[in-house]
């Protein structure tokens, strides 16, 4: 088999696995459209893309999660699908998730036996046998863990380790890591890296995720950009520079008309100084003026959800003051913040958003019972055209308000949980990732709304991962980088590239 | 849409309760004469209490156990009071058994709230505890029917417009959860916490709270049983409703109200209340042995929770399909 030697001559080597024309429709979306990716033995592949370009979608395909609805996928030249998980790890396919996916209160060796242990001649698992094959393997990539202790005691790099001795285990030919070093610290990430160039001799295919460049140019050796679901370009990572991954990664017009706004900010609802977290932010200052969109970018894990859920009360700051209509106050609880005219709305609406088997209108106004009471008791019918204002400003479309809420569409829930907050009439509402998997007409109704709410003189704190949404909707916008405020940008200083880099650390010294 | 089954459901169960009144009575006349009827719902009344006070703690994720331990050592409590000082009025007697019985729902609630133990854990401690004390405070010594007072025996069967008292109450606790169901903010939280308990912190909510909140009603019907339980029976002693916390759960169970939380019904609490107690009191007499009342209340709880599952599954697949096309 030829190997290490032709591993710089691309020509003359063959990918183990080829991808070509893959297309995967969601009603609505075309999530991908007719992408390619090779991934070739030896030779780490960097899978670069903005949030919603396709890279998740492309993992769920080679891993047997989704189905492709059109495409070819090639294992050693030949043609192959997998209609289950199961199809897939068989054919040699594994994957190392953000947070691994394994049990924390198995063993060590257990956990990298699972599915496949060593049997004893009477069919028992053989755990003498598992113990010290798991050793081995943990050996030979250099991890000093003991299998027989239990996942839960490690840390999330010492998981990453089993992950990866898991994958060993089953002779793993084609290993994805989606995103392994977002929650690694420095020196963690130094070892994955070592790793890495071991899976690499070892003639393993790695499919690498990330969103810091940094890492990128450190240990991949081909490049693979998504836009919106299409196959935008591949190569050799020395072929390339920064800068023309970023082009290649946003190179596009923004193409899609965001509301137009009067700008007319005037006096501050909201000022936040040196605001901090033990653990997830720190010296976060920053003032929002009544009727301003203020937009907070950064890549997953930059401590911008943190940061909101702390100033809603659901978990406690360090140090900071927070002034509200320029008193000083302190938010001890959600309630709290929704006393003071601050409301949130979450990224997770399923988990953290509507209350499932409630009706409609009960979602609508479980914040703001107390308006529709009298002497304690709610008034059913004052309750119902609470939530029918709301909903209709909202164009909340279901048939009644009676509906079980968890019966309409990811759009429409997301219409649900503002129309909650609009509701209780608040100052500033925070809204977390808004257009998250909705589909494309509520995206905009979304976005006509929250102008039209700054417009009516409500402040808007939107965190969004999408450049386009971050771009067209706020006035300002601040990115945020490791828990830390790294840019604030407005105007002409705006543009894709420059939050790209401010969110990546691009051309500057990492620690 | 659950809703809409809920009510088909509750329908359901009281088609079921109608039915076998009519085949016992398709055999013993008597057991449908307006007199008997009534013993029976009085029979009932205090699992009607108790199931109502459950529903809520059930409703919120939770679950109390404790509920008969309370009942006996509220029972055990009032009893040796009357004992002692037989000219209390009724008035306070309630008072007291209702405000000792909430006393230990808080207790409840505020290990389930303070220190975030699981409800089954906390309440399994506490029902034991609840004996253990009745023990300690009574030396293990019954209170019998002639250390009481005639006032304290009488009240519960005392008949106003045609029921006793213990019914009517049943009925008044049964209204004010009505109420307290569809018209509280309260009553909306038990739903909410219930239903989604990420989603109720970030409305406001404090789910904690609203747990405690559950228990302490659950503890406080407890407490009014303890008391009506006694003096009906006129008698107080250590293993009193032992047991009958199980039946109270199964109550529920059968009345619909999901173990996982976040539905059930003032209607299905009742009415799976009157089933255990109709099922009670009709096979004794068709002369069918007590170990068959045992084997039909469990065939109705396995069934019950077959329907539970059910109706999770298919409202399931509704809420699938939207979220599919969004991913």
């Amino acid at each position: 088999m030829p190997q290490q030697q032709t591993l710089t001559d691309k020509e003359m080597t063959l990918p183990i696995l080829q991808l070509s024309g893959i297309v995967k429709i969601f009603p609505g979306v075309k999530a991908l459209d007719k992408v390619s990716l090779n991934l070739y033995p030896g030779q780490v592949t960097a899978l670069v893309g903005e949030n919603g370009a396709g890279k998740s979608t492309i993992v769920k395909v080679l891993t047997g999660i989704y189905q492709p609805d059109d495409g070819e996928i090639l294992l050693d030249g030949q043609a192959i699908n997998f209609p289950t998980a199961h199809h897939a790890s068989a054919a040699g396919i594994t994957a190392i998730h953000q947070e691994t996916v394994l049990f924390d209160d198995l063993t060590v060796a257990e956990n990298i036996f699972i599915g496949h242990a060593p049997r004893t001649k009477l069919g028992l698992i053989d755990t003498q046998e598992t113990s010290k094959l798991a050793q081995q393997l943990l050996q030979g990539i250099g991890a000093d863990i003991d299998p027989s202790i239990r996942l839960r005691d490690l840390g999330i790099a010492s998981k990453h380790m089993v992950a990866i001795a898991r994958a060993l285990s089953i002779d793993a030919r084609v290993v994805i890591m989606d995103e392994p070093t977002a929650a690694l610290s420095y020196k963690e990430i130094q070892e994955l890296y070592e790793l890495v160039e071991q899976l690499k001799s070892q003639g393993k295919a790695i499919l690498f995720i990330s969103h810091k460049f940094d890492e990128i140019f450190e240990i991949a050796d081909r490049f693979n950009v998504f836009r919106d679901g299409q196959f935008i370009d591949e190569g050799k990572i020395e072929s390339v520079t920064e800068a023309d991954l970023v082009q290649l990664m946003v190179g596009r017009s923004v193409n899609k008309i965001y509301p137009q706004r009067q700008e007319k900010i005037c006096e501050d609802v909201l000022e936040v100084k040196s605001y901090c977290h033990p653990t997830e932010f720190d010296d976060i200052n920053f003032t929002l003026g009544r009727g301003e969109i203020l937009g907070f970018y950064g890549l997953v894990g930059a401590g911008r959800s943190e940061l909101m859920q702390s100033l809603f009360g659901i978990t406690k700051p360090s140090d900071g003051i927070v002034k509200i209509g320029g008193e000083i106050t302190t938010i001890r609880s959600p309630a709290d913040a929704v006393g003071h005219g601050i409301v949130y709305v979450p990224e997770d609406r399923g988990k953290q958003g509507v209350v499932i088997g409630l009706p409609i209108f009960q979602n609508v106004t479980l914040p703001s019972l107390s308006q529709t009471s009298q002497k304690g008791f709610i008034r059913l019918a004052e309750e119902f055209k609470l939530a029918r204002e709301y909903t209709q400003r909202l164009d909340l479309r279901a048939s009644s308000l009676d509906q079980d809420v968890g019966n309409l569409s990811g759009g429409n829930q997301q219409k649900v949980v503002i129309a909650k907050w609009l509701a209780t009439q608040p100052k500033v509402i925070i809204l977390d990732e808004p257009t998250k998997g909705i589909d494309i007409g509520s995206k905009a109704a979304v976005h006509e709304f929250m102008s039209d709410l700054a417009e009516q003189g409500l402040s808007v704190i939107m965190v969004s991962s999408e450049i386009p949404e971050v771009l067209g909707m706020s006035d300002r916008v601040i990115v945020m980088r490791e828990g830390r405020m790294v840019a604030e940008l407005a105007g002409d200083d705006l543009s894709p590239e420059a939050l790209i880099r401010h969110a990546a650390g691009i051309g500057e010294v990492n620690p | 849409m659950i809703k809409r089954f809920l009510i088909a459901r509750e329908t359901l169960l009281l088609g079921v309760i109608l039915l076998l009144i009519a085949l016992v009575a398709s055999r013993f006349p008597g057991f449908v004469s307006a007199g008997n009827l009534v013993n029976v719902f009085n029979d009932t009344a205090p699992l009607i209490i108790l199931a109502l006070g459950q529903m809520v703690v059930i409703v919120t994720r939770c679950i109390d156990l404790s509920v008969a331990g309370n009942l006996a050592l509220t029972g055990m409590a009032v009893a040796m009071l009357n004992s002692v000082a037989p000219g209390l009025p009724i008035p306070i007697i309630l008072t007291i058994s209702i405000l000792l019985g909430a006393g230990m729902g808080l207790m409840n609630g505020l290990l389930v709230w303070k220190l975030e133990i699981p409800p089954i854990v906390v309440t399994l401690g506490t029902m034991t505890i609840f004996r253990g004390i009745i023990f300690l405070i009574s030396d293990g010594k019954w209170v019998n029917a002639h250390e009481m007072s005639a006032s304290f025996t009488g009240f519960p069967r005392a008949e106003t417009m045609g029921l006793p008292v213990m019914s009517w109450i049943a009925i008044g606790v049964s209204l004010m959860f009505l109420l307290l169901i569809t018209r509280t903010s309260l009553g909306r939280a038990f739903f909410a916490v219930g239903g989604n308990p990420h989603a109720a912190v970030y409305t406001g909510i404090n789910v904690g709270k609203t747990q405690c909140a559950a228990f302490v009603i659950s503890g406080a019907l407890a407490g009014l049983v303890g008391y009506l339980w006694v003096a009906r029976y006129a008698v107080a002693y250590v293993d009193i409703a032992g047991g009958f916390e199980l039946e109270v759960v199964a109550a529920c169970v059968i009345g619909g109200i999901s173990i996982a939380g976040g539905l059930g019904s003032v209607g299905g609490a009742v009415l799976g209340a009157l089933f255990l107690g109709v099922v009670k009191n009709a096979l004794p007499v068709v002369h069918i042995s007590p170990f068959w009342q045992l084997a039909i209340s469990g065939a109705a709880i396995v069934i019950a929770v077959t329907f539970n599952a059910r109706s999770n599954r298919s409202s399931g697949r509704v809420i699938l399909k939207p979220a599919r096309s969004n991913s």
